[in-house]
């Protein structure tokens, strides 16, 4: 190997493995400090290589708090709505797009795209979900979401890469529309469906813009807006009442980080488990820009 | 079967649309769309003439193209610099740990970001060690906002936006840097004669998209990162609708400022997407 190879080799290994670190040590920073002694973590500066002395109170009261529960529930009902309402619309549309006799099909797909790059914009939406009265439910979380176009194109085109020749023969068979897409199209089409439902899922779950915008009954807060309370706006004062001051300053801060733990795991958790479904599901969106 | 596709889009896309002519109207809730009186263009020669049009238009296109330099480069470096790692296991690692940011929510990304650049987060440490300054809190200070925003975005992003990248590196024929070796070229060399060639086209199509959404910076993140003391450098047009129509009730004057942004917007992405099939042929449609 020539002297230049190996040198490239050394600044590559040595860029990555610097890239490693920073991204993951915001991470693990969090993870040790939600396990650490509140007045340890308060003195302390600079880095935190392992948890200052092991406390789980703060796992303890952040699991005491309803909020974050109300706000698991009301997450989990999001991504469960989400997840079948979407699917069904997404394969519903992306299905009669598909279609190649059908003669307005072009017209309906630039009906469909041309809403990718212009809107309305965000106060006549908002206006539209008011007059629907989906204000203060999850509805309005669910429906005026419930196709997301993007993942629309990418579905078609799933769809249309099924050989033609199969529909003709079901056809002929006596196969309708129903049928067709139920027996023939979705089953062959498990892969890009699968990677779809976990793009939803994952949207759901970190949605919290438009919840901030249409909900306003704390019982119906999804978890990233409990969060946003406890994290953006500093609102740790409810969780760490029947403490002094200083005393609540110093919980909080340990509070906050066990907080982010519980609300994040679970992704961190099955990650791992789907990335190869999320990289596939990148390269089928690439596909087509 | 088309219906509720149908239905979807008109309910939620065009009848916005529609809903958008409030933007030429004095729009009061109890008379309706069609019982306002109409303005004209008034509401947006308000804003074209307000004192805040050139802050929220210089913050908007300085934060979109700091992105478009940083945050649309980052990924591509990444991974090129992983097509050069021959070690699998070493490769995996770097892919595994690099993608996993984007799926921490942005709320818990933001309420990070916080915490390390308060006056005495690590992050902060670190600037006040090279900068030599004295180390207040850097989301209360106009003149770092912009840099802990696309900072923070690479750092959540770029791994998982590489994806794309390395997907189209697999498609480039090995046979090509067969024979560059033989020929003698370096890897260095290979990379910028083969590698960056071979991904000209995906990086295109992903620059027009990005075009395209020149003027829709993530507000999301901005209204969860900025304060009034940052607005100087941290306010975009969207950040502006949100809070005209959100917070202030100001429907109509937000509309139009929301409409303006949508127009200017299809405007570059048009002109991209021309200017991009004239000298490459690749193009969106």
């Amino acid at each position: 190997m020539r002297l230049s190879d190996r040198l490239l080799d050394v600044v590559v290994y040595t860029l990555l493995a610097v890239l490693i670190a920073v991204t993951l040590y915001p991470l693990l920073y969090v993870l040790f400090a939600s396990l650490s002694d509140g007045d340890r973590l308060l003195a302390h500066r600079g880095l935190l290589w392992k948890p200052l002395g092991f406390v789980t109170f703060a796992y303890e009261r952040a699991l005491s708090n309803p909020a974050v529960w109300t706000g698991y529930w009301n997450t989990i009902r999001l991504v469960a709505g989400g997840v079948v309402l979407n699917l069904t619309m997404t394969i519903l549309g992306a299905y009669v797009l598909s279609r190649r006799n059908v003669l307005w099909n072009k017209v309906l797909m630039i009906f469909v795209v041309v809403t990718m790059f212009f809107s309305g914009g965000m106060i006549p939406f908002y206006l539209v979900v008011k007059q629907l009265g989906l204000m203060n439910t999850l509805w309005a979380l669910l429906l005026p979401f419930a196709v997301n176009t993007f993942h629309l194109i990418i579905m078609r085109t799933a769809f249309l890469a099924l050989p033609p020749s199969l529909e003709e023969s079901a056809q002929i068979d006596g196969a309708g529309h129903l049928t067709m897409l139920t027996r023939i199209v979705v089953p062959l089409s498990m892969p890009v469906i699968a990677v779809i439902l976990l793009y939803t899922a994952v949207d759901k779950w970190n949605m919290w813009f438009f919840p901030s915008m249409f909900i306003q009954d704390r019982t119906l807060y999804p978890l990233q807006l409990v969060l946003r309370e406890i994290l953006i706006n500093n609102q740790t004062d409810t969780i760490s009442s029947g403490t002094g001051v200083g005393e609540a300053q110093k919980i909080g801060e340990t509070i906050k980080y066990a907080t982010i733990i519980i609300a994040t795991v679970p992704v961190l958790f099955v990650y791992p488990f789907l990335q190869r479904f999320f990289v596939k599901g990148a390269l089928v969106g690439s596909i087509k820009g | 079967m088309a219906l509720p596709i149908v239905g979807y889009y008109i309910v939620f896309f065009y009848w916005p649309m529609v809903g958008a002519v409030i933007a030429f109207q004095n729009f009061s809730p109890m008379k309706g769309i069609w019982g306002s009186e109409w303005v004209g263009l008034d509401h947006f020669y308000a804003f074209v003439n307000g004192h805040y049009f050139w802050r929220l238009l210089r913050n908007t296109l300085l934060l979109s193209a700091y992105s478009l330099l940083f945050e649309f480069t980052a990924p591509l470096l990444l991974a090129l610099l992983i097509n050069e790692v021959r070690s699998r296991l070493f490769r995996n690692v770097v892919q595994t740990v690099a993608y996993m940011p984007y799926f921490v929510s942005l709320i818990v990304v933001c309420g990070i970001v916080k915490d390390l650049t308060r006056s005495d987060g690590l992050v902060n440490l670190v600037y006040t060690f090279i900068s030599g300054t004295d180390g207040q809190d850097m989301l209360q200070q106009p003149g770092l906002f912009r840099g802990v925003y696309v900072l923070s975005e690479i750092w959540q992003r770029a791994g998982w936006e590489s994806i794309i990248y390395m997907a189209a590196l697999t498609a480039i024929d090995p046979k090509q840097y067969e024979a560059a070796r033989i020929d003698g070229a370096s890897r260095l060399r290979q990379m910028w004669s083969i590698t960056l060639p071979g991904l000209a086209p995906t990086i295109i199509i992903m620059l027009i998209l990005r075009l395209g959404n020149m003027l829709e910076v993530g507000y999301e993140k901005i209204i969860l990162l900025y304060n009034p003391v940052t607005y100087e450098t941290a306010d975009v047009i969207s950040t502006f609708v949100y809070r005209k129509g959100l917070i202030d009730f100001d429907w109509s004057f937000s509309s139009a400022v929301g409409l303006f942004n949508s127009v200017i917007n299809l405007a570059i992405l048009l002109f991209a997407n021309a200017l991009s099939r004239r000298v490459s042929r690749n193009s969106l449609w």
